[in-house]
């Protein structure tokens, strides 16, 4: 039995120490860019995080626990991408989590109201591209501060939400939109120990794949980096500086959007409380993934670092159960404050050198 | 008869030229709304049992006594171009400290209990406010990402403080504060009434409220002149928190429990709000301590007015943030310019850039 | 200089804003293979006069022709895509971005997936090699280089559009002397290639180096043409600061002679203070009652110099005595404290306090030496406001008005009422008559001479040699952030003699470091 647990684990740890070996030494990322040094810090602290687990509590390093980790965070991990785009024009959107609760309270209304699903779908995801776009709008057209106009749109769409129920909405239980969250078991290990990857899972992977290719491979995604550094050079470089700094809003609220379809597809259910304070989590996510909180420099890749471990803590500070669960946003807003200190540092050791 | 009229014209004219005239003529309105769906809307009428005062009114003036108090301190921290996005959890907090510590103490109904318990809040509320004042102005972090920290992790410290209960205990001197009254009239709203006075009497006998608006308007010119901000900018947040603590009691004292997921919750758009409607700018400068209380009074009015019409208490968020919008528009240079020149502001904008 | 067809002509250029003329009526072209320089002071207009040809302001009257064709640019992407390059003052580059990835930045060379970055590195290898700079390495982030290779970067990108005009907006500014060699060496490449080439520096000895011909602009007005070869640098000075050298010499008769003990001690004695990029190690003494003068034009290190001394910005070298005593100067707080007072020559973005009042921005400095506690009692104030409105004629004498409402003379009086309410030792004054109209600007001079007359040590800062003359009874003379020379005014000095010393000046002769 126990030799049977450990060959898929062993396979892991291995493939896992391959991939971070890659990324270090081969990746482009590293040979060019001190930029990229926070992210390396990042993954580092997510070794050491399983690491830690893997000894403390054990069962960490096991298919069961990382499918149900990527599972539990698919949502996360979109927002975070989402929050990304912004963050790296040196924009903030503090709206994704009031977003998602108006988009998955208005999806299983509309699902449940005899609405085709993929139609619920959609338009769960045009809320949250209209939310970005009032927010984009604002901040581009009308120099409204970006955390101000996303507060408003923040407090815009939870009122919304509230508007249309204050009750839990339960999705019926044959709907289709519950098929996203289906649990594929890719490879049947023993007991518990799958790994299961459901659509949700996939669309999560799909979004930092694409939000890679656009950030690194488009004019868009290098203009939102110029942009980030400043905004006077990009403009005075020629660069659609207007155009790109609304559509970093629009593609995190439709990311929003997509969070809450995946959210609503894993619990089935929808609540106008959903989703208060996702918005430090995904920050967080994004800031420990390596991205400058003043735009300019960072990767997608970190984000889903970051995301991952947010994710891990928590799932660390309920495996320790010593720890009260009330506390994890204040060890994750202490972590935030001091990856936001140590890019003060840094930052200012590279301005007097 | 002449005048009297002149003089009311005069009077008139004055009042015109307050910045708070909008959020005045917005109380009237609302008022007036309220007045045509219940003539009886305004009565006061006494108590014949215990000679206290009752009608509509009072309770609007109750329950704006812990959003007059954060505004009153948001105003400050906006004039310096600051924002303070705790002030909400920071009330959680406050009440938390003050429930747990008389939920503790032997005698809680005793005076001694009661002061201990206020003193106890306002201390770590002013702490809280202390931190965000040091990294605002020493660490020099973004004062909306400091705060948002504060926010999300004071929330979190509100939780841990009473176990993720809604703590409830009983002090006599404490409920005399909140629902006490002196001459039939609320003690709550004396209180607020005559800190909101001293602190304007301070701001504006001091050269703080000069010295405040010179960081705000220009913060280079005031270096030059001499004034060192650091001092300030920590005074100002630090008095942001311990109002804020004063609002958390005042608002847990009422029904002598903290509900730490819900006290304070969004209320710090209630005072930034105020803030703007009373005619302070976000981007800092010249502030209105009176008009900050005017549209604390107008929000109370329009959160009462919206029961009162009744829509759900927790869909107000998204009037409130259609209110910010227009007026963030309302404040832009561009609105402004297509009022006085077309192609004002494409220059305006040049001219920024 | 053949006479070619002109590749730009703009004619009859004129640009306002609220409250400014900043271009009134300019004529300017240039021709394929030429390097066209464009001087003039502060407010002259060059910036403004490049962002109209880049279409970056809109033009409110004129044309623009370019090729042959009447054109209105829309922005720095329009104007590239007519070939019309511009690498701005400061590098407008991304440092968290390639070398590479700034020079192709919005060119980039597309492959199967979006860019290909082999390709585009490619290219931009190619470009930065056409340049001579062979040897940067496109993959390596811009941040490591030094502003002067980056400078260089810029210069590249702009010549990726294939442009037929470049424009350098005071491209030297930051680079040292072999650093504007290999500049140097770019641009004239280019101008053999036949790229027509507009110049910004106030660096005279560059000028003179690169340029083919000159454009002079004074206060937003088209001041002349000329072949480099033609033009004296007395000449140039002159038609700058706008004074012919026969007005000058009959100004000087008016200078004021005073008198004061010899051998005081004096109140302040810097020795070489100086800091990295800003000036090089200098030594000022200052008497008791002296007016000391500071010449030199724009860039020349003038303002640095008044800021090291009264603690806006850290020495990183050198110290500074008061009254005997070295003292550390940290922050205006710590000079204002020594008896120090600064009036700055950016009179919006460091002087006044927009919406504020006149009365509260007098007495904004000794409020802020007070602390917030202790409050300058109203009454106190009002005499103050009164006091300085009354002496400095400030006008309206309105004491409530916000000073934003006033005109720029009226703020600058209010300004020096603040720091004379501060009762300093010594008063550093830069730039405090530009743009002020001449009624003010003959009253601030007179109180110049009063002051001085009442004990106070003062600097006097301005790019008129004239008035520089007239008050002072030394003159430091400085040039590209160095001291030049320290005249002692007498009959004999004149403002010729400062245009004399800096025209005459050969830089290569000092460089040492």
């Amino acid at each position: 039995m126990s030799t049977t647990t450990q060959q898929p684990q062993r396979r892991l740890l291995t493939s896992l120490a391959d991939t971070i070996r890659s990324f270090v030494s081969g990746s482009r990322l590293l040979r060019l860019n001190a930029a990229a040094m926070p992210t390396a810090a990042a993954l580092l602290i997510f070794v050491v995080l399983v690491t830690f687990g893997q000894v403390q509590y054990g069962g960490i390093v096991e298919l069961g626990t990382i499918s149900s980790l990527f599972i539990n965070n698919a949502y996360l991990i979109i927002l975070a991408v989402g929050m990304t785009f912004v963050i790296l024009t040196g924009g903030i959107d503090l709206s994704v989590g009031s977003v998602v609760a108006l988009s998955s309270v208005a999806g299983v209304m509309l699902a449940n109201a005899g609405v085709n699903p993929w139609i619920a779908v959609l338009v769960m995801i045009a809320i949250g591209t209209v939310m970005g776009l009032l927010a984009g709008v604002l901040v581009d057209r009308f120099d409204v501060q970006p955390f101000i106009a996303t507060l408003a749109t923040m407090f815009l769409a939870r009122g919304l939400a509230s508007m249309l129920s204050t009750t839990p909405e339960r999705l019926e239980a044959d709907s289709a939109i519950l098929g996203i969250a289906t649990r594929l078991t890719i490879y049947d290990g023993p007991g518990v120990n799958d790994l299961v990857v459901p659509p949700s899972v996939i669309i999560a992977i799909l979004t930092v794949v694409v939000a890679y290719v656009v950030l690194h491979r488009t004019r868009t995604g290098r203009t939102a980096y110029a942009l980030g550094a400043s905004e006077q050079s990009a403009r005075l470089m020629g660069l659609p500086v207007a155009r790109t700094r609304v559509l970093v809003y629009v593609i995190s609220g439709s990311l929003a959007g997509l969070a809450a379809v995946t959210y609503t597809a894993r619990l089935g259910s929808a609540q106008n409380v959903t989703g208060i304070g996702w918005e430090l989590n995904a920050i967080a996510a994004v800031v420990i993934g390596g991205t400058l909180l003043t735009g300019g420099a960072g990767y997608v890749l970190g984000s889903l670092i970051g995301a991952l471990v947010i994710a891990l803590m928590n799932l660390l500070i309920i495996r320790d159960g010593s720890i009260p669960p009330e506390s994890t946003t204040i060890i994750t807003g202490g972590m935030l404050l001091v990856f936001v200190l140590l890019q003060r540092l840094v930052i200012a050791r590279r301005r007097k050198g | 008869m002449t005048q009297t009229y002149s003089r009311l014209r005069a009077g008139l004219g004055a009042l015109a030229h307050k910045p708070y005239i909008w959020g005045v003529l917005g109380i009237v309105a609302l008022l007036i709304v309220n007045v045509t769906r219940d003539p009886g809307y305004l009565q006061i009428s006494v108590n014949p049992a215990n000679g206290y005062l009752a009608g509509n009114l009072l309770d609007i003036l109750r329950e704006s006594a812990p959003i007059v108090m954060i505004s009153v301190g948001m105003c400050l921290v906006v004039a310096t171009s600051g924002i303070d996005l705790s002030v909400g959890s920071v009330m959680a907090v406050s009440g938390a400290v003050a429930m747990e510590f008389l939920q503790a103490a032997s005698a809680p109904q005793s005076t001694m209990s009661a002061a201990m318990a206020l003193l106890l809040a306002l201390t770590v509320s002013s702490l809280l406010g202390l931190v965000n004042g040091v990294l605002v102005a020493y660490v020099r972090l973004q004062p909306f990402i400091t705060t948002l920290i504060t926010m999300l992790a004071g929330r979190g410290l509100a939780k841990v403080i009473t176990g993720g209960q809604n703590t409830s205990a009983s002090s006599d001197g404490l409920a005399w504060i909140a629902n006490g009254r002196v001459l039939g009239f609320p003690v709550v709203v004396i209180i607020a009434i005559a800190l909101a006075l001293l602190i304007g009497y301070l701001v504006r006998r001091s050269a703080l409220g000069m010295m405040i608006e010179a960081i705000g308007i220009n913060e280079t010119a005031s270096r030059m002149a001499g004034i060192k901000p650091h001092g300030l900018l920590i005074t100002v947040y630090l008095l942001s928190g311990l109002l804020a603590g004063v609002a958390g009691v005042f608002s847990t004292a009422t029904v002598m429990t903290v509900d730490v997921s819900n006290t304070g919750y969004l209320l710090e758009l209630d005072a930034i709000l105020a803030v703007v409607i009373g005619g302070t700018a976000l981007s800092g400068g010249k502030f209105s301590l009176g008009g900050a209380v005017v549209g604390a009074l107008l929000i109370t009015t329009l959160d009462k007015t919206v029961v009162f019409l009744g829509v759900p208490s927790a869909a107000t968020p998204a009037f409130k943030a259609v209110v910010i919008i227009v007026i963030c528009l309302a404040q832009s240079s561009r609105v402004r310019a297509l009022f006085r020149d077309r192609r004002g502001p494409v220059r305006m904008k040049e001219r920024v850039a | 200089m053949t006479a070619a067809e002109p590749i730009v002509e703009m004619h009859d250029i004129s640009i306002s804003f609220p409250g400014v003329k900043a271009l009134d009526g300019v004529d300017f072209r240039m021709f394929p293979g030429e390097v066209h320089t464009l001087m003039g002071e502060n407010g002259a207009g060059k910036s403004t006069l490049i962002k109209a040809l880049t279409g970056v302001y809109q033009i409110d009257s004129g044309s623009i022709v370019v090729g042959g064709q009447r054109r209105q640019f829309q922005g720095t992407g329009d104007a590239q895509e007519a070939g019309v390059a511009t690498v701005y003052q400061e590098v407008n580059l991304c440092p968290n971005l390639t070398i590479g990835e700034n020079v192709m930045l919005g060119r980039e060379v597309r492959g199967r997936v979006g860019i290909s970055w082999k390709a585009t590195h490619r290219a931009a290898a190619a470009a930065l090699a056409r340049l001579g700079l062979a040897d940067l390495d496109p993959t390596r982030p811009l941040g490591s280089l030094s502003l002067a290779v980056q400078q260089l970067v810029a210069i590249t990108r702009g010549t990726v559009f294939e442009p037929t005009v470049l424009v350098l907006d005071e491209p030297t500014s930051s680079l040292d002397a072999n650093e504007v060699e290999q500049l140097f060496g770019v641009i004239r490449g280019l101008r053999d290639r036949g790229v027509a080439i507009l110049f910004v520096s106030h660096f005279l000895d560059q000028v003179y180096e690169i340029s083919d011909r000159i454009t002079i602009l004074r206060n937003g007005q088209f001041q002349g043409e000329h072949l480099t070869a033609e033009l004296d640098r007395s000449t140039l000075i002159s038609t700058m600061i706008g004074k012919d050298l026969a007005t000058l010499r009959s100004l000087d008769a008016q200078r004021a002679q005073r008198e004061h003990e010899e051998g005081a001690r004096p109140v302040v004695r810097a020795r070489g203070l100086g800091r990295a990029g800003g000036i090089t190690p200098t030594d000022l003494e200052l008497q008791p009652g002296e007016v000391v003068g500071v010449a030199g034009l724009l860039g020349s290190g003038r303002t640095e110099l008044a800021r090291l001394l009264y603690g806006a910005d850290r020495a990183d070298r050198g110290t500074v005595e008061i009254d005997g005593r070295p003292v550390t100067l940290t922050s205006p707080a710590v000079g204002l404290r020594h008896g120090l007072a600064y009036s700055t020559e950016n009179r919006r973005d460091e002087g006044i306090i927009a919406d504020l009042s006149v009365r509260e921005n007098i007495i904004l400095a000794i409020q802020a030496q007070r602390g917030w506690l202790r409050p300058v009692p109203r009454k106190e104030q009002d005499r103050l406001a009164e006091r300085y409105i009354t002496t400095l004629n400030i006008r309206p004498a309105d004491a409530d008005r916000p000073i934003k409402n006033l005109s720029g003379g009226n703020q600058q009086k209010v300004l020096l009422g603040r720091w004379l309410a501060t009762n300093p030792d010594v008063l550093i004054l830069d730039e405090p008559t530009r743009g002020i109209d001449v009624g003010a600007k003959a009253e601030i001079q007179e109180h110049v001479l009063e002051l001085a007359g009442e004990g106070m040590a003062l600097v006097f800062i301005s790019s008129e040699l004239e008035e520089v003359v007239r008050l002072s009874e030394r003159i430091l003379v400085l040039k590209d952030r160095e001291k030049i020379a320290e005249i002692e005014n007498g009959a004999d000095v004149t403002a010729e003699t400062i245009v004399a010393t800096i025209a005459g000046h050969d830089q290569n002769a000092e460089v040492v470091a």
